[in-house]
C-alpha cells in the first residue's frame, strides 16, 4: 500500500537527519501520511489507547520502583510508605493499579471488536497471533506485579497460580519449586518476580512494534471487512485518526481519574492491605477482574490437570481463530447469525467473570460449566460451522459506498 | 473557506492544543515531585539536640545530622588561643575565629565534618594545625576548622545551629526556641 | 437478533437472581453510616479524628499497634489537626525502645519522626492473651471491605461508596450482643452481629463513658464506634482529602479537554467531506459511523 505522500522535511537539522537515519520518513508513513479507511468508528480508537496505557503503565512503573523494595519483610511496607511518604506515592500507586485494569479493560475491548469485525481473518493472521501473544504476556505481567504488593492476597495468588503448574505430570513439582526457588513462595519468588514484572513491559513494548508493523502491512480492517479499493476509500493517518484517538483517549481517561480519584478502593481486594501471612488463608481466594472468567473456567473443572489445561487452552485457542474461522466475511455486519453467537459468547465471557468471583458452589459451578462449554464450543464447533451454513448479507461495493451512499 | 472560518478553526485548534500542554505539563509535576525526598527523610533529618555536659575539654565528638557528620570541640584555652591569634588575611579562607562560634560560647566549635575538596571525613587531633587531618589527599584544618594547607579550597561549612543553654545545643536550626 | 438475545439474556438474568448459594462465610452487611469524609467533597472532621485517636490512645493501642503511622503524622494537613507542638508534646509521653552510646537497650521519649510503638514486642507474644493476634490497625479500614452485592455495586460506582471500612468497623464495634437461641457458641470467643462466622476473639472493648471527651460530645458507644471508625480511616488514607480535591480538577480539566476534542475531531473531519462529494441531502457530519 503506498503512501499518499513522500516525506519532505523543510526544517534543515531534519533534511540532514533523513539522509542518516531516516526515522523522520517512518514517522511520516507510519502516523501521518499512513491511509486510514475513512470508515472506522470509535471501537477502533483502542489500538492507540492501549499503546498510551502501556506508556502510563511503564512510567507509574519505573517510579514507583524508584521506592519500592522487593524483599518480604518490607514489601509491603514500603507500599505503604509510597501510598503516604513519597510526594505524590499515592496518586502514582492508584494510578499503576488502576493503570493495569484499564490496561485490561482496553484490551478486551480491542480483542472484542477483532473478533466481530473479524480482524483476524486472512491476512492478518500474524498481527491477530502477535496480539495473542501481547496478551499473554500482559496476564504475566499483571500477575507479578499484584504479587509484588506482598499483601495476603498477593502471597495467596502467587500460591494458587504457581501451583498450577504441579499439574503438569511428572515434571511437574520440579518445576514448581524451580519457579519458588524455594520449598514455597518465599523472598526468592518476590525477587525474580520483581525483576521480570521490570522485564516484560519492555517485551511487550518489542511485540507492540512488530504488531504495529504486522498492521501496516496489511492495512487496517474496517467495519465493512472491505479491503480499500482507491483513495476515496482511505484518509491519511494524521489528523484524522489522530485526532479521534486523542479524543476518545481523553474520555477514557475520565473514566480512569474516576477510579484514581474517587472510587481507588471499588476494583481493590480488601485482603492485599492485610500483610502477607503463610500460616493463614483468606476465607476466599479472588483474582483481579480480568482474570475471573479464566479462574471460573479454571474450577469448573473437577480434575487438576484437565483444569489447567482448560485454562491455557482457553486462551491458547484464541491463536487458532484465523483457521477455525471459515466464513469469507469478515465483518459481522453482514453475518446476521454470526452476530447472534458473538453477543451471546460476549455474555458468556461476562457471566464467566461474574462466577470466578464467587464461591464454587451451588448454582455457579452448574451455569460455569454450562457456560465453559460455550466458550470452547463457540470456536471449535460453532465458528466452523457458520463459515458453511451461514447466509451473508451482501458486502457493499467499497468503502466509501458503505458510507457515503450507493451514488458516490 | 472564508477568513472567518479560518480563525474559528485555528483558534479551536490553538486551545486544544494549549490545554493539552497544559495537562502534559501538569501530569509532569508528580512525576518529578516524587524524587524529592519524601516525608519520612525529611523527619528523619529534623533538628537534633545534643548534651554537651559530657563532652570533656579538648575533646571532639561526631555526631550525624541529615546524614552529613558534624564535629563538636570542647576547645580547650590553648586552642581557642591559637585560633585568635593567626593571622585572618594569611589563610586561605579567611575568616577569624569570633565568626565560626557563638557569642560567649568560644569554646565549642560545631562544623559539618566533610572536606570542602573532595568530601571525605577528616581525622581529628591530627596535622600541624592541631585540628583536623584528610587523609584522602592531605588537607589541614587548624582549631576554628579552617583549611590551612592542602587542597581543600575552603573551611569546613557550619551547620545551623544555637544554644538552648550552655549545656545544650540544636543542631539544625539558627533560632533557639525550645520545642 | 431481535428476539434470540433479549430471550437469552432474560433467562440468564432469571436464573441469577434466584439462586441462592450457600456462602462460605456468612457476613451481614453493616448499616451504611454517614460520614464527612465521604463523597466527592467529603473532609475528615478534626474533631472527630481527635476524638477518635484519643480512643484508640486509651482503649485499642493496649493491644493494637498502629506501625505503619508516625507522631508527625498526626499534625499532617487534612488530618486530626493537631499542631506540630502538640504532637510533639503527645510523642514524647510515649516511651520508645532505643540505644544509648555504650549499644545498651534504653527508652526514650518519643520524637515527632518515631513510628507509634508496638504493645507486643513479637507476633508470638500478641497472639498469646487471646489466641489471635490483633491486627494492626494502619490499613485496617481498607482491608475490612465486603461486596455488596447486585445492584449495589453498580450504584457504588456512581454515588463512589467508599466507606466499607469505618461502616464496618463501627458497626462491628457496637455489634457485641448475647447469641440468638439455637446458636452455638465455642468454647472461646464472644458473639458479634458483624463479625464474619459471628464468633470474634476480641472482647467488647467499649463501654458509656470509658473515654472522657473534653469537647462535649457523648461519651456513648455509639459515639466511639463512629469517632475510631472515622480515625482508622484517617489512618489507612491520610491523603484522601488531598485526592478529591486534585480528582476535582482533574475530571474538570479531562471533560474540558474531552469537548475541546470533540469539537476538533468534528472540525477536522468535516473537512474530508466537501460538499461535492456528498450525495444531495447527505450530512457531513455523519461520514465515520
Amino acid at each position: 500500500m503506498s503512501g499518499h505522500a513522500i516525506y519532505q522535511p523543510q526544517n534543515k537539522f531534519m533534511q540532514w537527519l533523513e539522509k542518516r537515519l531516516p526515522i523522520g520518513g517512518l514517522i511520516h508513513s507510519s502516523f501521518v501520511a499512513y491511509p486510514t479507511p475513512r470508515n472506522l468508528n470509535y471501537w477502533w480508537t483502542f489500538g492507540g489507547i492501549l499503546s498510551f496505557m502501556l506508556g502510563v503503565q511503564i512510567v507509574t512503573g519505573i517510579v514507583l520502583a524508584m521506592h519500592y523494595t522487593a524483599h518480604v519483610d518490607m514489601a509491603f511496607n514500603s507500599v505503604e510508605a509510597i501510598m503516604r511518604d513519597v510526594n505524590y506515592g499515592w496518586l502514582l500507586r492508584y494510578l499503576h493499579a488502576y493503570g493495569a485494569s484499564m490496561f485490561f479493560l482496553a484490551v478486551y475491548i480491542h480483542m472484542f471488536r477483532g473478533l466481530y469485525y473479524g480482524s483476524y481473518k486472512e491476512p492478518r493472521e500474524v498481527l491477530w497471533i502477535l496480539g495473542v501473544i501481547i496478551y499473554l504476556l500482559m496476564m504475566a505481567t499483571g500477575f507479578m506485579g499484584y504479587v509484588l504488593v506482598w499483601g495476603q492476597m498477593s502471597f495467596w495468588a502467587a500460591t494458587v497460580i504457581t501451583n498450577l503448574f504441579s499439574a503438569i505430570p511428572g515434571v511437574g513439582d520440579a518445576l514448581v519449586t524451580w519457579l519458588w526457588g524455594g520449598y514455597a513462595v518465599g523472598n526468592p519468588t518476590l525477587n525474580r518476580f520483581f525483576s521480570l514484572h521490570y522485564l516484560l513491559p519492555f517485551v511487550i513494548a518489542g511485540v507492540v512494534v512488530l504488531h504495529v508493523w504486522a498492521l501496516h502491512v496489511a492495512g487496517q480492517n474496517n467495519p465493512a471487512g472491505i479491503e480499500p479499493k482507491s483513495d476515496k476509500d482511505t484518509v491519511p493517518f494524521t489528523p484524522y485518526a489522530t485526532i479521534k484517538d486523542g479524543f476518545f483517549m481523553a474520555v477514557f481517561c475520565i473514566l480512569f481519574a474516576w477510579f484514581v480519584f474517587y472510587i481507588p478502593g471499588y476494583l481493590l481486594n480488601g485482603d492485599n492491605f492485610i500483610p502477607a501471612n503463610p500460616a493463614v488463608t483468606p476465607s476466599e481466594i479472588v483474582p483481579e477482574w480480568y482474570y475471573l472468567p479464566f479462574y471460573a473456567i479454571l474450577r469448573s473443572i473437577p480434575n487438576k490437570l484437565l483444569g489447567v489445561c482448560a485454562l491455557f487452552g482457553s486462551i491458547g485457542i484464541l491463536a487458532f481463530l484465523p483457521w477455525l474461522d471459515t466464513s469469507p466475511v469478515r465483518s459481522a455486519r453482514y453475518r446476521p447469525l454470526y452476530r447472534q453467537f458473538f453477543w451471546l459468547f460476549v455474555i458468556v465471557c461476562v457471566g464467566l467473570g461474574y462466577f470466578g468471583s464467587k464461591p464454587p458452589e451451588g448454582i455457579y459451578v452448574i451455569l460455569s460449566r454450562i457456560f465453559t462449554i460455550y466458550y470452547f464450543a463457540f470456536f471449535l464447533i460453532i465458528l466452523p460451522l457458520l463459515g458453511i451454513f451461514e447466509k451473508t448479507r451482501p458486502l457493499p461495493n467499497s468503502i466509501s459506498e458503505s458510507v457515503l451512499g450507493a451514488k458516490a | 473557506m472564508s477568513s472567518a472560518e479560518h480563525t474559528r478553526r485555528d483558534f479551536l485548534y490553538i486551545a486544544t492544543g494549549a490545554i493539552g500542554a497544559v495537562g502534559a505539563a501538569a501530569a509532569l509535576v508528580p512525576l518529578i515531585a516524587q524524587m524529592n525526598p519524601d516525608a519520612s527523610t525529611i523527619a528523619a533529618g529534623a533538628p537534633v539536640e545534643i548534651d554537651l555536659a559530657p563532652i570533656a575539654e579538648g575533646q571532639i565528638v561526631k555526631v550525624f545530622w541529615r546524614s552529613k557528620p558534624i564535629f563538636i570541640f570542647h576547645r580547650s584555652k590553648k586552642e581557642i588561643d591559637e585560633a585568635q591569634k593567626v593571622d585572618v588575611n594569611s589563610l586561605p579562607d579567611p575568616e577569624p575565629d569570633s565568626e565560626r562560634v557563638k557569642k560567649g560560647h568560644d569554646q565549642w566549635l560545631v562544623v559539618i565534618g566533610i572536606c570542602t575538596h573532595l568530601g571525605c571525613i577528616p581525622l581529628a587531633h591530627q596535622g600541624e594545625y592541631d585540628g583536623w587531618f584528610c587523609p584522602c589527599h592531605g588537607s589541614q584544618y587548624d582549631t576554628a576548622g579552617r583549611i590551612r594547607k592542602g587542597p581543600a579550597p575552603k573551611n569546613l561549612p557550619l551547620p545551623p545551629y544555637a544554644f538552648l543553654s550552655d549545656s545544650k545545643i540544636r543542631i539544625g536550626e539558627t533560632s533557639a526556641t525550645p520545642a | 437478533m431481535k428476539t434470540r438475545f433479549p430471550l437469552c439474556a432474560a433467562m440468564i438474568a432469571g436464573v441469577l437472581s434466584a439462586a441462592a448459594p450457600a456462602q462460605a462465610v456468612e457476613q451481614v452487611t453493616p448499616p451504611q453510616l454517614k460520614w464527612s469524609f465521604a463523597g466527592p467533597f467529603g473532609k475528615y472532621d478534626p474533631a472527630q479524628l481527635q476524638r477518635g485517636f484519643k480512643i484508640y490512645r486509651e482503649v485499642c493501642s493496649v493491644c493494637h499497634s498502629l506501625s505503619l503511622l508516625s507522631f508527625r503524622n498526626l499534625a499532617d494537613p487534612g488530618g486530626p489537626g493537631f499542631t506540630e507542638a502538640q504532637a510533639s508534646q503527645i510523642a514524647s509521653e510515649y516511651k520508645i525502645k532505643d540505644i544509648d552510646d555504650k549499644g545498651a537497650d534504653i527508652e526514650r521519649p518519643g520524637r515527632l519522626a518515631d513510628r507509634f510503638p508496638s504493645p507486643f514486642p513479637n507476633e508470638l507474644a500478641a497472639k498469646a492473651t487471646h489466641g489471635v493476634a490483633p491486627p494492626d490497625m494502619s490499613t485496617l479500614a481498607k482491608a475490612r471491605t465486603y461486596s455488596r452485592g447486585f445492584p449495589w455495586f453498580v450504584f457504588d460506582f456512581f454515588t463512589q461508596y467508599q466507606e466499607h471500612g469505618p461502616d464496618y468497623i463501627a458497626a462491628y464495634l457496637q455489634g457485641y450482643k448475647d447469641p440468638p437461641k439455637g446458636f452455638t457458641m465455642p468454647a472461646s470467643g464472644h458473639y458479634n452481629e458483624y463479625f464474619p462466622g459471628h464468633v470474634t476473639a476480641m472482647p467488647p472493648p467499649l463501654e458509656k463513658d470509658r473515654v472522657t471527651y473534653d469537647d462535649g460530645s457523648p461519651q456513648t458507644v455509639e459515639q466511639y464506634a463512629k469517632d475510631v471508625a472515622a480515625f482508622l480511616m484517617w489512618a489507612a488514607e491520610p491523603h484522601m482529602v488531598q485526592r478529591k480535591r486534585i480528582g476535582f480538577q482533574v475530571i474538570l480539566f479531562l471533560i474540558v479537554l474531552s469537548g475541546l476534542l470533540y469539537f476538533t475531531k468534528k472540525k477536522v473531519w468535516h473537512e474530508v467531506e466537501a460538499p461535492r462529494e456528498l450525495a444531495h441531502g447527505q450530512d457531513p457530519s455523519k461520514t465515520s459511523i
